[in-house]
């Protein structure tokens, strides 16, 4: 299959891409850029494992061609923050314990950061709306609300 | 079939659009071997599931100019490729268009949301389409389009049958309007399903207008109960001029066990939505005539 050149700005960064038409966005991250912390989960949008920010919105990248999103901007857990650095949401998430096996914790991560750039100081239940599809198997949800309700609460304080 | 999820693996040629020009251009040239890709939370499904094949994609998801909401006194005016949830947050939808509303906050996850566009949801043609009844019920048109021509047809006359819809070779869906609704009238939108954010084992929307008592006109829609979303025109006859009582509601909920024609699949049994149908309707029907500001 012909490869076509492509622009993807990866967490700030532009990255020039040689792709074919059927590669998925999430396996251009993962296997070209090297970007591990976006996830498969279903491959189906089931499951909001592999969710990145798309131009700032949450989107699955698993449902995703990587030619169709040529010259855009894509946010991934990496572009959040890093060890030395952590956004206030990473460290909220471990302040508490909102981390079991860590599968969904990026697509939480993205979709509650989503959340917080739409919505600086979300209640309980529009937490719990906005997630809905993002799935933990270890149904470790209440963590993970309470991490992002805490982020809400310091914004308001 | 035993698929792997992780890649696409089918082979196609990708054309990107930017323009309507440019999608109708290439839908007229390869109508027929073509798939129209916009939000793909359907289709790109469906592909690597291998339940769809294709030679060619044309994609419209980046068409500036089919990616609006207007709204004037009489009407508003959703281009096709507006996504979900640019439709769910719009001010204008939440004010006077309730049953769109909470038809579309019922929907998927908000990335998947975030994807999926209005056109997509229906020109899909799923018989659990969502935005389906509460666009049938708004009397909503929809505007195809192609290279040679256009047409605006009723929302009721575009489902065919379970994925099939009225679009022609070449043809795009462009716009939905949704005229205004009166100013007397109420509407809403209520769905069943396995859990939050699943497709519907049965919804179904209302609209009524309120002249003091008297429910002056009244649309009922069902989705998933039929090879195509469906009107109830037998069940809106019994209300439309009637005086409003708790137990007419009761009776015209009881009809549409009646009026529908629901298969069992692995979402549900034709049987249970027989039978939860009544108890949809008459809630539903509670729920709009209340937001016209009447008593029940």
């Amino acid at each position: 299959m012909k490869k076509q050149q492509i622009t993807l700005k990866v967490n700030g960064k532009d990255r020039e891409l040689l792709v074919k038409s059927n590669d998925l966005l999430l396996n251009v991250l993962r296997d070209t850029l090297g970007l591990m912390g976006t996830k498969y989960g279903c491959g189906l949008g089931e499951c909001g494992a592999c969710t990145v920010l798309l131009n700032g919105k949450s989107v699955l990248s698993c449902l995703i061609l990587a030619v169709s999103v040529d010259g855009q901007e894509i946010t991934t857990v990496e572009g959040l923050g890093n060890f030395a650095n952590l956004n206030p949401l990473q460290k909220s998430f471990i302040d508490h314990g909102a981390v079991q096996c860590g599968f969904c914790t990026s697509g939480m991560l993205m979709t509650g950061e989503a959340l917080l750039q739409e919505n600086p100081n979300p209640s309980e239940s529009e937490i719990r709306d906005y997630l809905r599809g993002v799935l933990c198997r270890c149904t470790g949800y209440a963590a993970i609300v309470k991490a992002i309700k805490a982020v809400g609460d310091k914004e308001k304080a | 079939m035993k698929t792997d999820s992780k890649i696409l693996a089918a082979d196609f040629e990708y054309l990107h659009c930017k323009t309507q020009v440019e999608a109708l251009d290439y839908l007229a040239e390869h109508g027929g071997s073509a798939k129209i890709l916009a939000g793909g939370t359907d289709l790109l499904v469906k592909m690597k599931t291998g339940a769809l094949q294709c030679d060619r994609l044309i994609s419209i998801q980046q068409i500036a100019s089919l990616n609006y909401l207007r709204d004037s006194v009489t009407s508003l005016k959703i281009g096709a490729v507006t996504t979900l949830r640019e439709v769910e947050t719009n001010p204008q939808v939440k004010l006077h268009y309730s049953a769109l509303f909470e038809a579309l906050r019922s929907m998927a996850a908000t990335s998947v949301r975030n994807m999926g566009t209005i056109g997509g949801n229906l020109c899909n043609g799923s018989p659990a389409a969502d935005t389906a009844p509460p666009l049938l019920v708004f009397d909503a048109a929809v505007t195809l389009t192609s290279k040679q021509s256009q047409r605006t047809l009723p929302i009721a006359e575009f489902f065919l049958g379970p994925g099939k819809t009225a679009l022609a070779a070449g043809e795009l869906m462009t716009e939905i309007e949704l005229p205004m609704p009166a100013t007397y009238s109420g509407s809403s939108f209520l769905k069943l399903g396995r859990v939050a954010a699943d497709i519907a084992k049965i919804n179904v929307a209302v609209y009524l207008e309120r002249d003091g008592a008297i429910c002056r006109e009244c649309r009922i829609a069902f989705g998933a109960v039929a090879p195509t979303p469906l009107r109830l025109l037998a069940a809106e006859a019994m209300l439309r001029g009637k005086r409003v009582t708790a137990e007419l509601f009761k009776e015209v909920g009881q009809s549409a066990a009646e009026l529908i024609q629901p298969i069992t699949d692995k979402r549900s049994s034709s049987s249970y939505r027989t039978r939860v149908s009544p108890i949809l309707l008459e809630e539903a029907l509670i729920a709009a005539w209340r937001r016209s500001g009447g008593e029940v």
